[in-house]
């Protein structure tokens, strides 16, 4: 072997040995790099994460309520299989709206709601001139599931 | 062509002429992407005029790793055959590209807030992003901390070389895991999710970054040979008394 094809190897040996052990990091770390659960986690989880958890999903068509007329807001978040009661008392994001896609900080209850402390509002990756979001809806070719949050 | 600019004489009569056309069209660019993103593009159906955070903030996320990528062949080209120019043009990019992180760090988190309502989450897409920076640190730190250059860019190289790891997960890291930071929108099967008319200041914005990259990295491989030039000839005493140091 030449020197030139040792060095080489040798580099190709020291990145497939990291790439190795940044997999096998990753692998395990899977769950705890997820940034939230979504209501079906949730569900399938055996037993309930204790302490502070994040939930992501779609705030539920027609949920979102005020009762009493507090500040205090209720509302669902959904993913296509299960779904999640979140009361919360704080200023909502500019963006949260029904339909919209939520991350919530909270404490998980014994009755499977959570008691929110945080809302981020999650952005998804379309990007269109409102004209154009308000004459598709005008035209009645707005569809749920193109636009998850309209 | 580039086998030719192997030889370091042959590299300095040609970075004027490039340096020139890279600025020029640096300079164009800028201008036509921030005419376009600030004054003749719709306000999104969400953000409003917010989004056109993106228009500074995507392509500083794309050079990022572009630059990354780009400093990795280098270093590879370097450690392995030895290439003359190839770790000069390894450091020099080292710089440029920590740049481009951290503004792609710093308008991202100027558009989570208004948008998401937090400057900054620990979630996969920023929490690598922060280690890319990190590693960017760390490769310029090997350069400066280690006298003997040699040594220096074989110790480079190879931070280089094992931090691309990072690349991929970057990349990948909204597929892979629950993030807030939202999935790709440029190339992605189907076609781009971004309207025509905001594709086009972003697209002049992509162009703009990678000419200030060409036009900003020429310049300092060239400063780095006559650096290297000045310490031989200070090494033979030829020139003692010209840097003061």
């Amino acid at each position: 072997m030449t020197r030139k094809q040792k060095r080489g190897v040798f580099i190709g040996f020291i990145f497939a040995a990291a790439a190795l052990g940044v997999f096998a990091v990753l692998a395990s770390l899977n769950s705890a790099i997820a940034y939230f659960y979504t209501p079906s986690d949730l569900q399938k989880l055996a037993k309930p994460p204790a302490g502070v958890i994040r939930l992501g999903g779609l705030v539920k068509q027609g949920s979102v309520a005020y009762p009493g007329g507090s500040t205090t807001v209720q509302f669902v978040v959904a993913d296509k299989f299960a779904q999640t009661r979140v009361t919360y008392n704080g200023i909502l994001p500019d963006l949260f709206r029904e339909g919209q896609g939520v991350v919530v900080e909270g404490k998980l209850e014994p009755d499977g709601s959570v008691e929110a402390s945080q809302v981020l509002a999650k952005h998804d990756e379309k990007y269109m001139p409102k004209e154009l979001a308000d004459a598709l809806k005008k035209q009645g070719v707005w569809q749920e599931k193109n636009a998850p949050h309209s | 062509m580039i086998a030719d600019l192997a030889n370091p004489e042959r590299f300095e009569r040609f970075v004027k002429p490039f340096w020139l056309t890279a600025s020029a069209l640096a300079v164009i660019l800028l201008a036509l992407g921030f005419y376009f993103g600030l004054f003749h593009s719709p306000a999104d159906y969400q953000q409003g005029d917010t989004v056109r955070i993106m228009y500074v903030h995507v392509p500083a996320a794309m050079m990022s790793m572009a630059c990354y990528t780009a400093m990795a062949v280098a270093s590879i080209v370097g450690f392995v055959w030895k290439h003359p120019l190839a770790d000069v043009a390894a450091k020099a990019s080292a710089p440029i590209g920590a740049v481009f992180t951290a503004l792609a760090l710093v308008t991202g988190s100027l558009w989570g807030k208004p948008m998401w309502g937090a400057w900054w989450v620990w979630d996969a897409r920023l929490t690598s992003e922060l280690i890319l920076f990190f590693i960017y640190i760390g490769y310029i730190a090997i350069w400066e901390a280690v006298d003997d250059k040699i040594r220096a860019a074989r110790l480079a190289a190879i931070v280089a070389i094992v931090g691309f790891v990072n690349i991929p997960i970057i990349k990948f890291s909204v597929d892979w895991w629950n993030s807030l930071h939202q999935g790709e929108s440029i190339f992605r099967r189907g076609g781009p999710t971004i309207d025509g008319s905001m594709l086009l200041p972003l697209f002049l914005m992509i162009g703009a970054y990678m000419m200030v990259y060409a036009a900003l990295l020429v310049p300092a491989m060239k400063n780095e040979l006559s650096a290297r030039r000045i310490a031989r000839l200070e090494r033979m005493g030829g020139v003692s008394g010209v840097r003061p140091e």
